[in-house]
């Protein structure tokens, strides 16, 4: 077979195309959002894919898969396993019929991402065994591994990958072996029905089953020794194994861990007593620097080594051999150029709308967060997926008198996946909250995925859309309405108006994505530089379309999507419509 | 001996398509390959570096301070931001365009003038007009397949291995668009 170029993610995709897997479910975000998106893409009828509302709905439909004995997969972001860990630890005691993989991408750096969580605990925490690859081609290879593995121990696996190995491109080798059939289900209450009398007998398992695990990693092939000079002895995993090899070649030896829990205990305590000074090279946690340490093995980790960020080549040569890269630096004074809200994008007339309004904004996650920059800046708190309307509702409770100067705003992606269940609970126990859903018919921060509100699947189908509208009334809210936020004076005064009521609101504002294909755009607009005074009252809206230019403003053609949403900034009229 | 080149830009200028041809025209010319680059929140507008290295076998993907052989910059600015990633013997291609950051905009910062002759005190500096360039060959759109161009006259990689890489990467309607902007690159230096 040709050897093809892949990021790992892909690779992770083609290897559950050619593990028999049935069913993929997942929950967009970055980095493991390719996984599902090209695994719809292999259109192959055998493997169905979907995008489920959230990622504790997406890995229970996997473990339903599984136990009616069909091999099944789901993927999320190291924040999305949070959501889906409670059927994650129970799937843990029922273990699996056919093979269940769960894969979880950290994002160490924090490149897309609001924390840093290192997901390796969450194995340990469910006593889940857990795979790391360093590449591409171990991102497909160990994919199916983690199936055989999955229904030879009776357990879910986890495949974790790191930002740097999902969306890293390598050379892949595909091999199409002979797919597994679904497999019977039978009815099995001691081990499907986790209740107390089952469960308890269930842990026994669990228990014994780590001890099999754990003899399987002292011997397996993925957990490998590699010889070199012995005064140096690595051990890693993932791509910090690339980042060892690089910096230091031969002149260290490895043991690169493929499985990265259970932890083998013999193969560290050999290769140990086979090196001079043993380094821990682990991104984040101390995971197996700890587990070392436990076994009385004498290792270098986190002492020399940050807990932050990412680790590299050059960090890891300075570190333990002390050489250092020469390094060009000019004197030139560099601004920083952070992500910004895209010219067009119906977020900045919302926000623009709230910032006349001077409220206080309970805010979520989507590109909408990025509202919190300046020159907006109109964002409070930000926490985790859905927390913007169930906090709001706490912060109201607590400061009722100010419930009228206050919002929370939340995505339409964001609202399905745990918005609801918030609004669920202002109807229920009733604070005067305003809700502002920022529909703009995609999920639109991890790249354009589909949503329920959308009405279309993963693949493009046409399905049942929720209608938003509705959902809200049918939890008892009574006053929902819908506002065009490219009108940004008629949003103010909606708004402004239902801040004013004694009742707990949903405002909708609803205009898709400009950057969606189905969008269609306006001719540029254009600055008539004899009428522009140059006040610069145009640029309080934030678009990187507009900057100013021998004192005047100019609007950039390349980029301008003739939105409109800067005219009513212009008191003298300069800004103008394109033709 | 592994090679590291850097594409940087900002997001949405197409810096993308750009590294795919690059992986693909290596791993034409024989040629182990790892290519990193982050998806996500700095698409929207931000600073964004794709790194590709390349030679007998790849160990990182990324590329560290000091350690570029070459850096292709879509834009001034960024060239400025990511000098340091250049090797003292490295050479750096920049685009003259500018386009303003947003602390720039709002006016908390200001766009440096003279880039390139800062640049060029200390470093390899080839300058290119690509927007000249592409609209010679046709279309402003061309932009990113000019730039390539220049790089690939950069590379050990055989010109027609290019060629054949491009008419398998960019769809037939824009190809002869594509060639015509690739070779005005090609013939820059
Ligand atoms: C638990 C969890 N899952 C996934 C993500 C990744 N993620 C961040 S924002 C987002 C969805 C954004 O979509 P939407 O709410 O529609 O807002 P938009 O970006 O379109 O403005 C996702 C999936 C996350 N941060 N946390």
């Amino acid at each position: 077979m040709q050897k093809k170029l892949m990021i790992g993610n892909a690779a992770v995709a083609e290897g559950l195309k050619d593990a028999g897997c049935r069913l993929v479910s997942s929950y967009p975000g970055t980095p493991s959002t390719e996984i599902t998106e090209h695994a719809s893409k292999l259109n192959d009828p055998n493997l169905y894919c979907e995008w489920a509302p959230n990622e504790k709905v997406a890995v229970e439909t996997a473990a339903g898969a599984a136990i009616a004995g069909a091999r099944a997969f789901a993927a999320q972001k190291h924040v999305g396993l949070n959501v889906a860990a409670d059927p994650l630890y129970t799937m843990s005691y029922i273990g699996v019929n056919g093979g269940l993989v769960i894969a979880v991408a950290d994002d160490p750096g924090m490149h897309s991402s609001q924390n840093e969580q290192d997901s390796r605990h969450h194995a340990r925490a469910s006593k889940t065994l857990m795979l790391e690859p360093a590449d591409s081609q171990e991102c497909y290879d160990f994919t199916k591994l983690a199936f055989s593995l999955s229904e030879s121990f009776d357990t879910p696996v986890l495949l974790r990958l790191t930002t740097r190995i999902a969306h890293s491109t390598s050379l892949v080798e595909t091999k199409e072996d002979e797919k597994p059939a679904v497999k019977e289900y039978e009815k099995n209450i001691a081990k499907n029905v986790m209740m107390p009398a089952m469960a308890i007998k269930r842990h026994v398992f669990v228990e014994e089953r780590f001890d099999k695990e754990t003899e399987w990693a002292d011997t397996c092939e993925i957990n490998k020794v590699e010889m070199n000079d012995t005064k140096i002895g690595v051990i890693a995993a993932g791509i910090t194994y690339q980042y060892a090899k690089e910096a230091l070649g031969d002149k260290a030896s490895y043991l690169k861990l493929g499985c990265v829990y259970p932890l083998p205990v013999k193969l560290i305590k050999d290769f140990a007593s086979k090196v001079e000074t043993l380094y821990v090279l682990e991104q984040l946690d101390p995971f197996i620097e700890e587990h070392c340490k436990a076994l009385g093995v004498k290792v270098i980790g986190k002492e020399k080594f940050t807990k932050l960020g990412e680790y590299s080549q050059t960090m890891i040569k300075e570190k333990i051999l002390g050489e250092k890269n020469e390094i060009l630096s000019t004197d030139i004074d560099v601004p920083g150029r952070p992500p910004v809200l895209c010219a067009g994008c119906p977020h900045r007339g919302l926000y623009s709308a709230l910032k006349q309004l001077d409220v206080f904004v309970s805010g979520d996650i989507g590109c909408y967060t990025l509202g919190a920059l300046a020159p907006l800046q109109m964002m409070d708190t930000t926490i985790c997926m859905g927390a913007s309307v169930s906090s709001l509702h706490g912060r109201n409770k607590v400061r009722p008198d100010e419930s009228k100067k206050s919002v929370c705003v939340i995505g339409d992606s964001t609202f399905i996946h745990s918005g609801i269940t918030g609004l669920i609970n202002i109807a229920y126990n009733q604070t005067n909250s305003k809700v502002i859903i920022l529909d703009n018919s995609i999920t639109g921060m991890t790249g354009h995925q589909q949503n329920p509100t959308t009405g279309k699947r993963i693949n493009g189908d046409p399905t049942t859309a929720v209608d938003l509208e509705s959902l809200c009334k049918a939890v008892g809210i009574n006053r929902v309405i819908v506002v065009d936020p490219y009108d940004i004076p008629a949003t103010k005064k909606a708004i402004e108006e239902e801040l004013s009521v004694d009742a707990p609101s949903v405002i909708i504002s609803r205009r898709p994505c400009a950057l969606l294909k189905e969008v269609k755009h306006n001719p540029p607009f254009t600055v008539e530089t004899d009428k522009c005074v140059g006040c610069k009252a145009c640029l309080k809206i934030g678009c990187p379309a507009i900057s100013i230019k021998d004192k005047k403003s100019q609007i950039d053609f390349t980029q301008c999507v003739g939105c409109g949403m800067c005219t009513p900034y212009c008191k003298f009229d300069a800004i103008k419509e394109g033709k | 001996m592994t090679k590291s080149i850097m594409i940087v830009g900002v997001g949405g200028q197409g810096t993308l398509l750009a590294s795919r041809l690059l992986g693909n025209a290596l791993l034409k010319a024989n040629y182990d390959v790892k290519i990193s680059e982050v998806h996500g929140m700095s698409q929207r507008g931000g600073s964004v570096v794709t790194y590709v290295r390349y030679g007998e076998s790849v160990d990182s993907p990324i590329i560290e301070k000091g350690e570029a052989d070459i850096i292709l910059s879509f834009e001034q600015l960024e060239a400025a931001r990511w000098l340091p990633y250049l090797k003292a013997t490295g050479k750096i291609i920049v685009n003259t365009q500018c386009i303003d950051p947003m602390p720039v905009i709002t006016g908390q910062a200001t766009y440096p003038d003279g880039i390139i002759s800062s640049l060029k005190k200390i470093a390899d500096v080839l300058p290119v007009n690509a927007l000249e360039l592409a609209m010679t060959a046709g279309n402003p759109k061309a932009v990113n397949v000019a730039l390539i161009g220049v790089m690939a006259s950069q590379t050990e990689i055989p010109y027609e291995v290019w060629i054949e890489t491009i008419k398998e990467t960019v769809p037939e309607k824009f190809l002869e668009l594509n060639l015509k902007a690739f070779d005005l690159g090609y013939a820059k230096n």
